[in-house]
């Protein structure tokens, strides 16, 4: 359904001399989604998992220049397509309730989105009420005001407005930092739901745990780069193929608790190797030449020269 | 020790009650762990500990001395989104000498790179600037440090380093923590078994762990 190859997307910026900088945000970025799929994106703050839902959505920038291919139902993303696809065929879970409007109910809300795919105002209005039923939201929820809800059902209203649009793609970008246990799992299992109903879907979080309990497959990302994309059993299985995935698994504190020191490299100065050669303990001379291919190992993928099969 | 006693606090006369008959005590060097559902009133309870409140009843003393109420509070708060705890229009060099500027030995440790004090916060990644802010707090006129879901928005090594400095950190200096956190694993990592405290709703702590000595 999506298939990203080699994206890479520059900002033009001048500093205060009135001279162009080049600003590398993402960088050989690969990702790939099936209809029906959960594949979740993890990473650090800064690795480009939200400039890429960014991407998805067409609301970069105008400074941004992109690189590579993006294509979505076989024909090219567009930063045109993209915008006319946004809301239809491509849909945002928001974060927080913060993205809706703090004036209107919800219920108007989640409908206006159903008008905006297409419906008459009255079969928007029904499924609306349908959405709002299979999520358990109180039969007054339609009529309440966002600052109204409570935490778990706000997640259900974020979540309804994704499902009203019936898109494609659905993206959800950090869906459940700070929240109870028991609304994440909830959370997470509507993204499944929408998956088992032949959606395909991206989870972008910073929490492995949270993707492992429902994703397919994983993507790591690293420093604007996809270091590795792995099925999500590979994590509990010790199959992991880059070293920066295994450093990220080894430092939960259900497992090692241990981290590995220093940063992800800033656009500023990406170094011309692998952009994990700072901090990996595998280094070699070898992995400062040039970027790490992405390559096929023990069915995964991974940027990693020294990663066997 | 940091005590609180019978807290309770609203924030307006007509509006209902956010924290409810809440007492508990913590001793330097600990680590006391706190779990309850949201809209529990968790981070309430740690701005009144912090002094960024006043409770409506209760007292909070530190080493049975009220906090001072100017200056530098010894008791100091890390949020999870440090966008509301810095000044935007500053730079990071001037946001970290705002007060007790941190030990080298720190910033060094947290990772925090000298090419970020130019810059304003808005020019750093969510996690970077996380670390400054816990920087600012890690100074010998921090006596207790309430950490409310403080690396909840960050990945997991970012959150094993942190935790692995401010824990250097409180052990060094004899600093108490509260760990605020819906994270199980973690609170089992950083506190003690006998320091953690489950709530459901509608329950007060009224709870003191024995001091460690
Ligand atoms: S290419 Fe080299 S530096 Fe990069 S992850 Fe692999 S072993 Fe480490």
């Amino acid at each position: 359904m999506l298939t990203i190859a080699n994206l890479s997307i520059t900002f033009t910026q001048y500093d205060q001399g009135l001279r162009r900088k080049q600003l590398a945000v993402i960088s050989d970025l690969d990702l790939s989604v099936q209809a029906g799929e959960l594949v979740a994106v993890v990473g650090a703050s800064g690795s480009g998992k939200s400039l890429l839902a960014h991407a998805l959505l067409g609301i970069l920038p105008a400074n941004a220049q992109l690189t590579g291919t993006m294509e979505f139902q076989g024909a090219p993303l567009t930063p045109e397509r993209c915008q006319a696809l946004r809301g239809s065929a491509i849909a945002l879970v928001p974060q927080s309730v913060g993205y809706l409007d703090p004036l209107m109910t919800v219920g108007r809300q989640v409908q206006r989105v159903g008008q905006l795919n297409g419906l008459p105002a009255g079969p928007a209005k029904t499924l609306m009420k349908r959405t709002f039923n299979r999520y358990d939201l109180p039969a007054q929820t339609p009529r309440r005001y966002p600052f109204q809800l409570s935490g778990g059902m706000a997640r259900r209203v974020l979540v309804s407005t994704a499902v009203v649009t019936q898109a494609d793609l659905v993206i959800a970008d950090e869906p459940t930092p700070g929240l109870h246990p028991d609304v994440v799992t909830e959370t997470l299992n509507h993204l499944r739901e929408l998956a088992q109903a032949g959606r395909g879907v991206i989870l972008i979080t910073h929490d492995i745990d949270a993707a492992l309990q429902v994703a397919d497959r994983v993507a790591v990302f690293y420093a604007g780069t996809t270091v590795e994309i792995a099925a999500a059993q590979d994590f509990g299985t010790g199959n992991l193929r880059h070293p920066y995935t295994q450093a990220l698994w080894r430092s939960l504190p259900q497992n090692e608790f241990v981290a590995v020191s220093g940063n992800q490299p800033s656009p500023e100065n990406l170094p011309p190797g692998c952009l994990f050669s700072d901090r990996c303990p595998q280094v070699t001379t070898e992995c400062h030449q040039a970027r790490p291919e992405f390559r096929f190992v023990r069915q995964g993928w991974v940027r990693c020269i020294h990663a066997e099969s | 020790m940091l005590k609180a006693e019978g807290l309770w606090f609203r924030y307006g006369t007509h509006l209902p009650w956010v924290v409810r008959e809440q007492t508990l005590a913590t001793a330097p060097g600990d680590v006391l762990g706190l779990m309850a559902p949201s809209g529990y009133g968790k981070t309430t309870l740690g701005k009144l500990l912090a002094g960024y409140l006043i409770p409506s009843q209760g007292r909070i003393t530190l080493d049975a001395q009220p906090l001072p109420s100017r200056g530098y509070c010894p008791v100091q708060i890390v949020f999870q989104n440090p966008e509301l705890a810095v000044n935007p229009r500053w730079r990071i060099d001037r946001i970290l000498r705002e007060g007790h500027p941190p030990q080298l030995q720190y910033l060094d440790a947290l990772g925090i790179h000298s090419s970020w004090m130019s810059r304003y916060p808005h020019e750093l990644s969510g996690g970077e600037l996380q670390r400054i802010a816990i920087a600012r707090v890690l100074n010998r006129h921090t006596r207790y440090l309430i950490a409310d879901e403080m690396t909840a928005m960050l990945d997991a090594n970012t959150q094993a380093l942190i935790w692995q400095v401010v824990s250097a950190f409180a052990q060094q200096s004899g600093v108490g923590i509260i760990a605020i956190s819906h994270d199980q694993p973690l609170l089992n990592r950083i506190c003690q078994p006998q320091a953690m405290i489950r709530l459901n709703r509608d329950q007060s702590l009224k709870y003191a762990p024995k001091p460690t000595v």
